[in-house]
């Protein structure tokens, strides 16, 4: 490219100026058509929508098989939209619709008004020993612990306290499986992929309700 | 590790944020702004469903045109009615009813370019795409390609040039 020709370069995008009026506008509800369209053709691999909680921003993540990951803020939802697009498929929209069922309960069960989830769960970023784990904690009730070492029982194996500690800090859908419900055998929390905070939080909530 | 990640393909939903625009304006282009919401929603719902076979190491936005420059002459042979796929400019002053503050008078002069002309415009000026790419959608060399863009900034200048009332915009669209 001359210098010449990029001169004319910004001439010409200038005088083509006018062609960009309304133009956020129309994109906003392109992409709104798209995502259902996408939906419709059954061409989206993985919806997602962020939500609101006390607990910081959510992202919600669903495949046709179901929700397939909740993120906290501090995981970076860039970061994990990524590592869908590598494992899954790039196939990835912010579409709403499909996780309208997840947010609500969600919001529900913020609000203290909803105790269990009744959801379809897609668990394909778990498997063996960490799959048992998360089958096994929406067996932890509402407003009670269990410690990670009866936890490593409950899953079938008594001796693998620290691979219950791992499953726990690698759920992909914390929240809705309920990983902050593992502590520590001495009543301490222990981590908490969202961070100390929001496991106190989420702990301090079921104790409320 | 570095170079795995530097094939891994990015969510879509990042492909959207990164070139919608730029579609929008290459659609608006070549086809007007009426038509081109639809054009540019084929193109994306289209795009969606190959994404997983585009070579992660593809230029993605050149991709994108290329699907639109179909997308949008599919339009046209479904639709019949805008100016793109004549070779002689459509007789009636068109009225593409621009929304908002635009200047009406360079929209009818784009629409009055020749669609070669208007589609080299788009692809080069708005997709930034160099020349041989333009070809390469088009069909025929890098230099008819750069001919096209060039006959065709000129005839908007000309175009224009000749209308007092450029500096203030006409929300009505029409040419005298």
């Amino acid at each position: 490219m001359t210098i010449e020709h990029s001169l004319d370069h910004r001439d010409v995008t200038s005088l083509l100026e006018p062609l960009d009026a309304g133009l956020e506008l129309a994109l906003a509800s392109l992409r709104a058509r798209l995502a259902s369209d996408a939906q419709l053709t059954h061409t989206l691999d993985v919806a997602y929508r962020v939500v609101d909680s006390p607990v910081g921003s959510l992202l919600l993540a669903a495949t046709d098989r179901g929700i397939v990951r909740v993120a906290f803020e501090v995981e970076d939802h860039a970061d994990v939209l990524q590592f869908l697009a590598n494992t899954i498929s790039p196939r990835i929209l912010q579409a709403p619709a499909r996780l309208d069922d997840a947010a609500r309960q969600l919001d529900e069960y913020f609000n203290g008004t909803r105790t269990e989830f009744d959801l379809i769960l897609d668990f394909r970023l778990s498997r063996g020993f960490r799959l048992n784990v998360l089958q096994h904690l929406p067996r932890i009730a509402y407003g009670h612990t269990e410690s990670y070492a009866e936890v490593a029982l409950a899953a079938g194996s008594p001796n693998a306290v620290r691979a219950v500690g791992s499953a726990c800090a690698t759920n992909p859908l914390p929240v809705i499986v309920p990983c902050h419900r593992v502590v520590k055998s001495d009543g301490s929390f222990g981590g908490y992929l969202g961070g100390a905070d929001a496991k106190r939080a989420l702990l301090t909530l079921e104790a409320a309700a | 590790m570095k170079a795995r990640q530097s094939i891994t393909k990015k969510p879509f939903e990042a492909v959207v944020q990164e070139h919608g625009a730029t579609v929008l304006r290459v659609c608006r282009a070549v086809l007007g702004v009426h038509d081109a919401d639809d054009a540019w929603s084929d193109t994306f719902l289209a795009a969606l469903q190959s994404y997983p076979d585009l070579p992660p190491e593809a230029n993605v936005q050149a991709w994108l045109v290329t699907i639109a420059h179909r997308k949008c002459i599919d339009h046209v042979r479904a639709g019949g009615r805008r100016a793109l796929p004549v070779d002689s400019p459509p007789e009636q002053p068109s009225r593409l009813g621009i929304p908002g503050e635009g200047h009406a008078e360079l929209v009818d002069a784009v629409a009055h370019l020749p669609p070669k002309q208007r589609q080299a415009v788009a692809y080069h000026y708005f997709a930034g795409l160099p020349y041989v790419d333009v070809a390469a959608i088009l069909g025929g060399t890098p230099e008819a390609a750069r001919r096209a863009g060039s006959d065709g900034v000129k005839a908007l200048r000309s175009a224009l040039v000749e209308l007092p009332a450029l500096t203030h915009s006409s929300s009505k669209g029409e040419i005298r």
